[in-house]
């Protein structure tokens, strides 16, 4: 355990929707470069959590926050962050792919263009290397300037992959990001998350236990808002020391 | 490095955006804060329960009795036979032809028909009468707020009732009942909070509206005894008061105003009401 | 099976009769519903036959771009009223639209849920009050502040841009007429606008907020986008409601039949012309197939505007429902 090097870290991090609290004391550490999978019963606020991460959590109407979220070691809700610099520094995959309305090239190439990252030059080379890196370039590379909704769902997520990507992030965070995915478009995400781990921190939120003992390096299991374990992923998931999450990897939920 | 570009231009739209949508509550309480200024000094017991006496547009004697009741006549009776034609449409357009392509032209005759302007309406019935020979009366009134307000009434109505879940009606042909004894004793009951309010829409609409019954209805200053005599409205009254010459004149055309923007907000406020009970009661 | 008869012929008779009764509504419905479809075609046709007279002796670009109105030696040119109910819908959309547009994406993407909820009764309001009472207001408020205050200040820069000219003593203008109406139109374009951005689904924010992007960044780029036809079909809508608009543009746009050259020039839009001389002088031969004809110019202009934005908004507003 001791040579885990912390990326991000929540301390006492509570939400609450209005009255009801969907986060209850959540202190725990996300290491870097690895893949940690948040996973849990339906509704015990794993989506919640990772909203916390990248300060999604605020677009809810009547969401709150308490405690901290550190990100290398700088609290993301102090008042001194800017909200646009949190979220630039994660990657958003959500259950369903949204592309923007705009071409295929202008998707990819919309984050750099709104944080000016690189010169007007750069970008169609910067394009073409994150739609590589996605595994969608040879899909694509006809049709660059085509609407990016006439892909299919699998290419879009593969898209909207890339296109968080371009904006140089060091996080990637996934909501059942192969949900709404047919098997084999849901292998390719997989495959690309496992490839980007190296250079990127990835916290993904997952429903499906063999999914997280495929991927997961590090796991974190969740109940009614709290966090009840979390380790090593081949620990957790194949002796796990809490009664909850014997219960759950046993499929009694 | 914090004051980037995009947040300077985030804050100026944002500024922008209160400043429009300050200017149009503005101009609300603006308007309200004119009509209430002007219209309440003059406003009497005299104004509301008198007709017009001898010298009444000379600034003499007299109220606009004549107009509200002939306002109340005409909007009534218009809404009343609007009611007869978009009831029955509005529920038996969503029962029989639910998501049909007629159902949808229909809806769009509807819609066209909302959108043709109401002088409009007050050339064609003005057509019609000269046609039929009647004079300007309050019939003749009556029926062009009808058709005037028809339009509005039914696709109001119809959008209540397309929002009726589908599972209660699916339950009432569960039970064996027909289309037509599913829509006017399960539907009908379900809706009928919408109802009213669609009615009252219309209703505000009519007795607001001066350019239809300008011709149809014509202005008098008794208080119409039959359909076939002419009838005042309220909001010809501000028009006519309006443009005259004396100030004592244009004073009762204030106060006229007054009384029709309270029953317009009135009627609206009410219907406001009642709408949030069919939110309460309908399943979302 | 004279049992099973006598159970059919007991419970059906009184089934089949509802049943019937239920066929035969069905089928006189059909007839029933077409009423909307035969009402609007009544009225097209009335207003033609109507304007026949006119339209049989007179060309009609004759009338149409004719400036020359005196009716009393048969001379109709509908010119000036046409380009009076142009001039004035144009600039209250020009005022109306930017105000409009900002609002609904303010109540759409930056207010709250309770401020939305607040806002809707006082759109609603604001659409309820009738248009004598916008009159009123236009003729006490408006007019005096175009006289007194924008005038004299706009008209300084009257070298520059013509349009700007005073050169009429009162406020009774183009002008006045265009900010009544803007205010009118303004419930419409910003409920429908309104609405139109909230079929825009809440991912595509997100998509947009996710990459680091400002709430207008992602507006601009993800919503606006998404929304643009919808939003421009409100604007065609609020533009057909303010051509019809009658009394309170009458009441306050000084009513002299002339083409407008400057936004303080008097006008005399199509509403008004039908509504000052409908009813009287019926003893000028034509007159009256002149003020229909005027009343069918005014329907097809709002019909064509509607079609348009009504097909437009079908498509757009069609998901939510
Ligand atoms: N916008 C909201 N308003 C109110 N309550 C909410 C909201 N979003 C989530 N909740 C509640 O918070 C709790 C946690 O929700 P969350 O979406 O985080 O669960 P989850 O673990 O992601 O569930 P699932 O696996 O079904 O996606 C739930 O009880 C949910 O009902
Ligand atoms: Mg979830």
């Amino acid at each position: 355990m001791s040579e885990i090097s912390p990326h991000i870290e929540t301390q006492n991090l509570c939400a609450y929707y209005g009255s009801t609290q969907a986060l209850e004391d959540v202190s725990i550490i996300i290491p870097r470069n690895q893949i940690t999978m948040i996973i849990g019963p339906s509704g015990c606020g794993k989506t919640t959590l990772l909203k916390c991460l990248n300060r999604f959590i605020e677009l809810e109407e009547n969401a709150r926050v308490e405690g901290k979220v550190l990100i290398d070691g700088e609290n993301i809700y102090s008042p001194y962050v800017e909200v646009t610099e949190v979220r630039k520094k994660s990657g958003l995959l959500a259950q369903r792919p949204y592309p923007l309305p705009m071409s295929i090239f202008d998707n990819v190439a919309y984050g750099m263009r709104i944080h000016r990252l690189r010169p007007r030059h750069e970008i169609e080379q910067a394009v073409r290397h994150y739609l590589q890196v996605a595994g969608l370039w040879e899909e694509v590379k006809d049709r660059l300037h085509a609407p990016a909704s006439q892909l299919s769902i699998g290419q879009q997520q593969r898209l909207c992959l890339a296109r968080g990507l371009a904006v140089q992030p060091e996080i990637i965070l996934g909501d059942e990001p192969t949900s709404a995915l047919d098997p084999i478009s849901a292998r390719h995400i997989e495959k690309r998350l496992v490839e980007l781990k190296e250079r990127y921190t990835i916290v993904l939120v997952s429903h499906i236990l063999r999914q997280a003992r495929r991927l997961a390096d590090y796991v974190i299991f969740m109940y009614m808002g709290k966090v009840i374990e979390a380790g090593i992923a081949q620990q957790v998931l194949s002796a796990p020391q809490h009664e909850k999450t014997q219960a759950y990897i046993s499929g009694e939920f | 490095m914090k004051w980037k570009w995009q947040y300077l231009e985030e804050k100026f739209i944002q500024f922008l955006m209160l400043i429009s949508f300050g200017l149009i509550l503005a101009s609300l309480l603006a308007i309200l804060f004119t009509i209430l200024s002007k219209g309440l000094p003059s406003l009497t017991w005299a104004m509301v329960s008198q007709t017009p006496k001898g010298g009444f547009y000379l600034g003499k004697e007299g109220g606009i009795l004549n107009a509200i009741i002939g306002s109340l006549y005409l909007a009534l009776g218009g809404t009343l036979i609007a009611l007869l034609f978009a009831f029955p449409l509005a529920l038996l357009l969503n029962v029989y032809l639910s998501k049909t392509v007629w159902a949808d032209w229909v809806r769009f005759s509807l819609d066209i028909l909302w959108g043709i302007p109401s002088i409009v309406y007050g050339a064609f019935g003005f057509t019609i009468m000269i046609f039929l020979g009647w004079r300007a009366s309050l019939l003749g009134g009556i029926l062009t707020l009808a058709l005037l307000e028809f339009p509005i009434m039914t696709r109001a109505m119809d959008e209540v009732i397309r929002r009726v879940p589908p599972d209660l009606s699916r339950a009432a042909y569960a039970l064996g009942s027909t289309d037509l004894e599913t829509a006017f004793f399960v539907v009908t009951r379900q809706i009928l909070p919408g109802v009213a309010t669609a009615v009252l829409l219309a209703f505000g609409r009519g007795i607001g509206d001066a350019a239809s019954v300008l011709f149809t209805a014509g202005y008098t200053d008794r208080i119409p005894d039959s359909l076939f005599s002419p009838a005042a409205s309220l909001p010809l009254a501000v028009f006519f008061q309006l443009g005259t010459p004396f100030p004592e004149v244009q004073q009762r055309a204030y106060s006229a105003a007054l009384i029709l923007t309270v029953i317009v907000l009135g009627v609206s406020l009410l219907s406001r009401w009642l709408s949030h009970f069919l939110d309460r009661y309908s399943i979302q | 099976m004279e049992k099973r008869d006598f159970l059919k012929s007991n419970i059906q008779t009184p089934e089949s009769r509802r049943a019937k009764l239920d066929q035969r509504v069905r089928r006189a419905f059909w007839l029933f519903s077409g009423i909307p479809l035969i009402l609007a075609l009544l009225i097209l046709v009335a207003l033609w036959l109507k304007s026949q007279p006119i339209l049989l002796t007179h060309p009609i670009t004759k009338l149409l771009f004719g400036s020359a109105w005196k009716p009393q030696r048969g001379e109709f040119g509908f010119l000036p009223f046409i380009s009076g109910t142009i001039w004035v819908t144009l600039v209250a959309l020009v005022i109306a639209v930017p105000i409009c547009v900002l609002t609904a994406i303010y109540l759409s993407e930056y207010a709250s849920g309770r401020l939305q909820r607040l806002v809707k009764p006082l759109l609603d309001l604001l659409a309820a009050i009738p248009s004598v009472v916008y009159g009123v207001w236009g003729v006490l408020a408006i007019v005096p502040w175009v006289q007194n205050s924008i005038a004299p200040l706009l008209s300084q820069w009257s070298y520059i841009f013509p349009i700007l000219t005073k050169t009429n003593p009162t406020g009774y203008s183009v002008l006045a007429g265009g900010i009544v109406l803007a205010v009118m139109v303004a419930p419409f374009i910003v409920a429908i606008a309104y609405e139109v951005l909230q079929t825009v689904p809440f991912g595509l924010r997100q998509a947009s907020l996710a990459l680091g992007a400002t709430r207008w960044q992602t507006v601009k780029y993800a919503v606006l986008p998404k929304a643009a036809t919808g939003i421009f079909a409100s604007i065609i809508l609020g533009c057909s409601r303010a051509l019809g608009e009658t009394m309170a543009v009458l009441m306050v746009v000084g009513n002299v039949p002339q083409i407008p050259r400057s936004i303080f020039d008097a006008a005399y839009p199509l509403p008004a012309l039908i509504a000052n001389n409908y009813g009287e002088m019926m003893s000028i031969p034509l007159y009256d197939a002149a003020l229909m004809s005027a009343s069918l110019i005014l329907l097809i202009m709002v019909l064509g505007l509607n079609i348009f934005s009504m097909l437009a908004l079908r498509h757009v507003l069609r998901e939510r429902v």
